[in-house]
């Protein structure tokens, strides 16, 4: 695993294209794989140089500078193992909510079977890496590597299919009710140069199955890292899929995922993600309600302070009738923070009796915090109920103002007020175990000030 | 349900009501577009060199431009080598009286209801009107003159009124803004320029009436409107063109400028002609419209209502700059057969404590395709600055489209902007209540979409109130019961 190809850039300003990236992560186009991957993969490498990285110019990455993360050489992630590696099974049980629940662990990517925890697994459900799955042929995985490129897409979750070589497995069987939360924990470990990972994720749901799985996102300081994640799902029938995201990488890391989603009739998704972490993050939700009588409902809290930036492009597709679909969107920047909502709900001409509602609010605490936020509808039907809404302001002067005239000190005021803010997502979580976890997570940050200065707007 | 789909279809499928032509000699320039026609037409106007200079630096910039495409509706290409850019009717003499005005054009007016003469005795509303690019006759000039209220034809400013001109052209809308803005500044033949000076109330609502008469002929108006410290003007502006089966494109630019406590109110009623139930012809109207609130507690509010059109594409905007200044923007856009809009506003708080209104009400019918597209944004000066945005969508029938687009970019903590909207089709109960008392279904769906747009139009002068839901009454004829 030591491919270090050409890192020779000729200019430094230049940002590198997709094929000098790929060139530099290694691409190995002939690998043991299966032939209908080598095959998926060479179409979105083609595809992918054709495109180019994306640009303030496109419509979705509009607030996303990519510049500080393509000037980065990246290298391809190794496992890891050996002599370098920093990463603890104590760290570990530091990230999971239950040290008793079916965990996988992955390393840049690369499963890391001594830290997961794969006993006692209940019955109906398999949970294995990818990895595993493909060198079996990776049976039925075919259409999840060569759909078609659609106007969504973009250079990256190609650059996933292009090197994707590991992520987690999860497959439910039908009328299978898996109560306690499965975890997924991704950490990116750099200790050399910088490098990148592509994880690659699929969770099946079979029809009127039921299941919960928690990401967890973190990582060593030190090193650069790029994760470039995709995460798959499908529901079946009357299946029910709860789904976390907890994105704590470090300061420096860059985060850019996809959360990618068909629900099938009468089935029922939810989404809470939170993040916390990275120096440039962008957590992507895409959604299609394929199924009459659907439902999605996602959530999120983004806290960017510090120099952060956290996107949130989310895209709901209504192609089917009867379907529903709530997002709920809370922002809390603090110090130059940068917050940015990007949600858009299509209404197909085929999706009569649409139900879609999406709500944008943040919170800005200093005078330097930036909010962009972008709710759109698209709707191409008649027979339709949408609403969106989006706000952004400060913290409630009278709020403040009667909290101290009870005593509360300023500061602790403000921490109480933000904290009821973020409150209302916190309380859709389900899981108490992962709600309390989560809720310590986020109290956590917010009672902290990283630089300690009175750089808020006082009273 | 079915009753509703026939009623939408013949609704959409509503004859143009003003489509006919005028004839009239034009005096047009060769088509096409080069440094050399943009001297014609400057020489034409017997423009000063500044003047000329401008229009060749726009044109300089215009050809390095690449027309845009990003927005939410669909043409095909435009070739502007294929547009008269100038065409005047055959000059006359100096007009003393209404009574020497064209017959043939009295009675263009007389058809769209806007008899000149009766304007003058009845309505109290000073009109300029504007055929193809060239003011034919300006009313009231003589009761405006004596408050010092400047309002003429923009060719006539620039003979008579460089100095006021000159400072503010292009001050709003520079002319490298954007593509269409730039094209504008290059070839632009006229338009009205109206000045309000200081401390001076407007004593009656000021009027011109566009309209597009020569076939092929692109119209590139140019409009300014000043108002100095503490003066106050309401400005109308309504359009109605003849049926022509060639697209027509029209690319106008309105600048206003609100010094310190001024007032500006913008008014417009749209209904160029839409193209046929099979979407064939119809104007492109692509125009930049915006304002500048330069000093402290000035106000610009924009009120348009757009019911023609194959494809309205604009976005008034407000620039707030002056402390405590306010910009407000409501809107009724309707689109029906196979109309596009893609519209909203722009609103930039620069200055502290600036408040701004979005209110915006889009209705689609037919194979109507209806966008709001709106920008909020408060840079990190503006303290205390305040936007509420409400938009509405309402549809009529299973072809139509609505969209919004809002963009909010905030960066003052002390900000607080907040955004709604919803979409719907028409209420089967509303429906249902009015038929069940006897009112018939296109009444009763009129006087829903009516009440959908009671908030925008009740910002309408009188006179627009009432063309303006006539238009709409009109528009809706057909579409339902």
């Amino acid at each position: 695993m030591t491919t270090v190809t050409s890192t020779a850039r000729t200019s430094a300003t230049a940002a590198p294209t997709v094929a000098e990236l790929l060139s530099r992560l290694g691409f190995r186009p002939s690998g043991p794989s299966p032939a209908w991957l080598t095959q998926a993969r060479h179409a979105s490498l083609g595809w992918a140089t054709a495109r180019g990285f994306p640009t303030l110019k496109d419509e979705d990455w509009k607030y996303t500078r990519l510049g500080p993360l393509l000037d980065v050489p990246f290298e391809r992630a190794g496992d890891g193992d050996g002599a370098g590696r920093r990463v603890s099974p104590a760290m570990i049980d530091a990230l999971t909510i239950d040290a008793a629940s079916t965990r996988l662990v992955f390393v840049n990517g690369l499963f890391a079977a001594e830290l997961s925890l794969l006993t006692d697994l209940p019955e109906g459900v398999t949970v294995t890496n990818l990895a595993s799955v493909l060198a079996e042929g990776g049976a039925g995985l075919e259409p999840f590597f060569s759909r078609p490129f659609g106007e969504y897409d973009h250079a990256f979750t190609a650059i996933n299919t292009v090197l994707a070589e590991d992520g987690a497995f999860i497959q439910v069987a039908a009328d299978a009710l898996i109560t306690a939360p499965i975890e997924l924990v991704f950490l990116s470990d750099a200790h050399g140069p910088p490098v990148m990972a592509n994880p690659r994720s699929l969770i099946l749901a079979g029809p009127r199955s039921r299941v919960a799985v928690v990401e967890t996102y973190a990582g060593t300081s030190g090193g650069v890292t790029c994760t470039n994640a995709v995460t798959q799902v499908v529901l079946d029938e009357g299946a029910r899929v709860e789904h976390y995201k907890i994105q704590d990488e470090p300061d420096a890391a860059f985060h850019l995922a996809l959360l990618d989603v068909r629900q099938g009739p009468g089935s029922r998704f939810s989404s809470g993600s939170v993040a916390l972490g990275s120096k440039i993050a962008r957590n992507e939700v895409r959604v299609r309600l394929e199924g009459e009588g659907a439902e999605a409902g996602i959530d999120g809290l983004y806290l960017p302070r510090g120099d952060q930036h956290h996107d949130n492009p989310i895209l709901i597709e209504h192609a089917a009738p009867r379907c529903t679909s709530r997002q709920l969107y809370k922002g809390i920047v603090d110090e130059r923070g940068h917050g940015v909502f990007n949600g858009r709900i299509i209404v197909w001409p085929d999706a009569p009796g649409t139900d879609a509602s999406q709500t944008n609010k943040n919170l800005l605490l200093s005078d330097h915090a930036e909010v962009d936020t972008r709710p759109r509808l698209e709707i191409l039907t008649d027979d339709v109920k949408c609403a969106h809404g989006a706000a952004v302001g400060a913290l409630d002067e009278e709020a403040l103002f009667y909290l101290r005239s009870r005593g509360v000190p300023y500061e602790a005021a403000r921490a109480l007020l933000t904290y009821a803010f973020a409150r209302e997502l916190l309380d859709l979580i389900e899981s108490e175990s992962l709600r309390t976890h989560v809720e310590t997570l986020v109290a956590g940050r917010l009672s902290t000030d990283s630089d300690g200065t009175g750089a808020h707007s006082g009273d | 349900m079915t009753d509703v789909s026939n009623d939408v279809r013949e609704f959409a499928s509503q004859e143009y009501q003003y489509g006919f032509s005028t004839d009239l000699d034009t005096d047009a320039v060769p088509k096409g577009l080069s440094e050399d026609v943009i001297r014609l037409i400057s020489a034409k106007k017997h423009e000063p060199d500044w003047l000329l200079e401008w229009r060749l630096r726009a044109y300089r910039h215009w050809i390095t431009l690449e027309e845009p495409h990003w927005q939410n509706v669909h043409y095909g290409p435009i070739d502007y080598q294929d547009i008269i850019y100038y065409a005047a009717p055959k000059p006359k003499p100096q007009l003393a009286s209404l009574d020497e005005v064209d017959p043939e054009l009295r009675t263009m007016f007389d058809k769209l209801g806007i008899s000149l003469a009766e304007q003058e005795r009845l309505s109290g509303v000073a009109v300029d009107a504007i055929v193809d690019s060239v003011s034919v006759a300006t009313t009231f000039k003589r009761k405006l003159a004596d408050v010092g209220v400047i309002f003429c034809s923009f060719s006539e400013a620039v003979q008579n009124h460089p100095e006021l001109v000159r400072p503010y052209l292009g001050s709003v809308v520079p002319y490298r803004d954007n593509y269409f803005a730039t094209l504008n500044s290059a070839v632009f033949t006229d338009g009205s320029f109206c000045f309000i000076p200081k401390g001076v109330h407007c004593p009656m609502e000021l009027s011109t009436y566009f309209r597009i008469n020569a076939a092929d002929t692109g119209q590139f108006e140019r409009t300014l409107i000043v108002a100095e410290e503490g003066a106050e003007v309401s400005y109308l502006e309504g359009c109605t063109a003849p049926m022509r089966d060639k697209n027509q494109l029209h690319a106008a630019v309105v600048e206003l400028v609100a010094l310190e406590g001024a007032r500006i109110k913008y008014s417009t009623v749209q209904n160029w002609y839409p193209g046929d139930a099979d979407g064939r012809g119809g104007i492109y109207n692509f125009v930049t419209k915006r304002g500048k609130c330069a000093g402290a507690n000035s106000k610009i509010s924009w009120t348009q209502v757009e019911t023609g059109s194959a494809i309205t594409w604009k976005y008034p905007g407000v620039i707030l700059q002056g402390d405590n200044s306010v910009g407000e923007f409501y809107s009724v856009a309707l689109t029906a057969n196979h109309q596009q809009a893609d519209t909203g506003t722009k609103m930039i708080h620069i200055g502290k404590n600036t408040h701004s209104t979005i209110v915006s009400k889009a209705i689609s019918a037919g194979h109507g395709q209806n966008t709001y597209r709106g920008l909020v944004k408060t840079l990190r000066s503006a303290e205390g600055a305040r936007n509420h945005t409400r938009c509405d969508s309402l549809l009529l029938g299973s072809d139509s489209g609505a969209h919004t687009f809002p963009y909010i970019e905030v960066k003052h903590p002390s900000a607080q902007v907040e955004h709604e909207a919803s979409t719907s089709k028409i209420s089967e109960d509303q429906l249902f209540y009015c038929r069940q008392r006897g009112i018939s279904e296109e009444d009763a769906v009129s006087m829903i979409v009516n009440g959908f747009c009671r908030e925008v139009f009740k910002e309408l002068p009188m006179e627009f109130a009432v063309e303006a839901q006539r238009l709409l009454s009109v528009s809706l004829e057909g579409s339902v019961g």
